[in-house]
């Protein structure tokens, strides 16, 4: 039981922290877009960016297995590549990030938006480009938005079950905590259920400490 | 000491508010003086390009900053407008070194000259929250030379201190208009400030120009 607990523990953390790489630079694109910019079809990509959170997960996850099946119009050109995403570890960091990416776009958002404009159009008329002006004011004032964001993505990542489940099994390389306790709980198997819930509780419980503690320092 | 002739003939429509100039002026410190709400800080952000105007033309100098019929809309990081907002706007997340660096132009007046001229060199290494309202006005004041303007603007730069501190930083703007040769525009309500530091003054109502002219005239 040890050694399933350590490496589907450090494979759950590993694949949320993958996730979390993942869905940063277009979640954080996409709450800037929202948050500063009005452009025709924004309130369409608005509602698109929710639709995980009001979807059922394994409705997303079906979703994700028919885009990046074989025979999917996704996974047909990843597959002409030599990618086999369904089924294999990279599935799961692909679920785990479509799901995290609302939470992240959420917080990030109010970030862009808490902070004054004033800041960045005295910036350019310092002469600073946009993109300079999005890494060198927008990006370090919105800081707290985009860490609380981030938490909540990889913390969504952390208990993710529906979507992992659908666009990569249960198999034994691509189980995840909340799969692994799924299986163990499904055969009546309750202790080893309980000490990997342990394991998740732990864990959640850590990335919201350690979230909070970075907030009050930055 | 050069003047420059300043075109500020435009349009400009927002939230119920329009803001109609057609004046073109050749001085070094302009004021624009009027109440609250005549337009002033609007007339800046249209300079500065951070509102744009329905058409006219925005000139500072021979160069056109807008021109509706030209096509010409440069954006605020072309304009070379060195922009101290009322609130001054510092940012926050950097210290006054930083700040005072963010715009730097090597065609500028040197750091040592600027900050020298505004007695701010100790204060290099502060937070920008730790500054007084003073200090943090000549901060903004150095953070916009810095970046080689064409021309100033500066909005209300007194208008938040107390009586004391604005006659402490008055001889600060003096100082700028007469040892650097950048034009400034000067928003401001208080006839006095207007008296000492404008050659010219554009009275703005409603958002539009009732009187221009020299002080002494203008505001007797």
């Amino acid at each position: 039981m040890t050694g399933e607990l350590m490496t589907v523990t450090a494979r759950t953390v590993l694949m949320a922290g993958l996730a979390t790489l993942v869905m940063l630079p277009p979640g954080v694109g996409l709450a800037w877009l929202l948050a500063r910019r009005q452009f025709p079809g924004r309130s369409v990509i608005e509602a698109l960016v929710s639709l995980p959170l009001v979807v059922p997960p394994v409705a997303t996850g079906l979703i994700l297995l028919k885009l990046l099946g074989r025979r999917g119009p996704v996974g047909r050109v990843l597959d002409g590549l030599g990618l086999e995403v369904v089924f294999t570890w990279k599935g799961v960091v692909l679920a785990m990030a479509v799901m995290g990416l609302p939470l992240l776009v959420r917080a990030a958002r109010a970030g862009f938006e808490q902070t004054d404009r004033r800041y960045e159009e005295i910036a350019a008329t310092l002469g600073a480009r946009p993109w300079r002006v999005f890494w060198t004011i927008s990006l370090p004032l919105a800081r707290r938005g985009l860490l609380a964001g981030a938490v909540l993505g990889f913390s969504r990542a952390l208990g993710e079950f529906g979507a992992t489940i659908m666009v990569a099994g249960a198999l034994p390389g691509t189980r995840t905590l909340s799969v692994a306790i799924y299986r163990h709980a499904e055969v009546g198997q309750e202790a080893a259920a309980l000490t990997l819930l342990a394991a998740a509780v732990t864990i959640g419980f850590a990335a919201v400490w350690v979230s909070n503690r970075l907030a009050t320092a930055s | 000491m050069s003047t420059t002739s300043i075109t500020l003939d435009f349009t400009l429509r927002q939230a119920g508010f329009t803001l109609e100039l057609r004046e073109t002026v050749a001085a070094r410190t302009v004021a624009l003086f009027g109440a609250s709400g005549a337009g002033k800080t609007t007339t800046l952000d249209a300079i500065a390009g951070l509102r744009r105007p329905l058409d006219g033309v925005i000139r500072v100098g021979a160069r056109a900053l807008f021109d509706a019929r030209g096509g010409v809309d440069l954006p605020a990081h072309d304009r070379r407008v060195g922009y101290v907002p009322q609130d001054v706007a510092l940012f926050p997340h950097l210290d006054v070194e930083h700040n005072v660096r963010y715009g730097a132009r090597s065609t500028g007046a040197s750091p040592q000259t600027v900050l020298g001229l505004l007695e701010i060199d100790t204060l290099r290494a502060r937070r920008v929250d730790a500054l007084s309202g003073g200090e943090r006005q000549r901060v903004a004041l150095a953070r916009a030379l810095m970046s080689a303007p064409d021309v100033l603007l500066l909005d209300e730069p007194l208008a938040a201190l107390d009586m004391g501190l604005r006659d402490r930083i008055l001889p600060y703007l003096e100082r700028v208009r007469d040892e650097l040769d950048t034009p400034m525009i000067y928003v401001s309500h208080v006839a006095a400030e207007v008296r000492r530091i404008a050659e010219w003054v554009v009275v703005l109502e409603h958002g539009r120009v009732s009187r221009t002219g020299p002080p002494d005239r203008v505001l007797a």
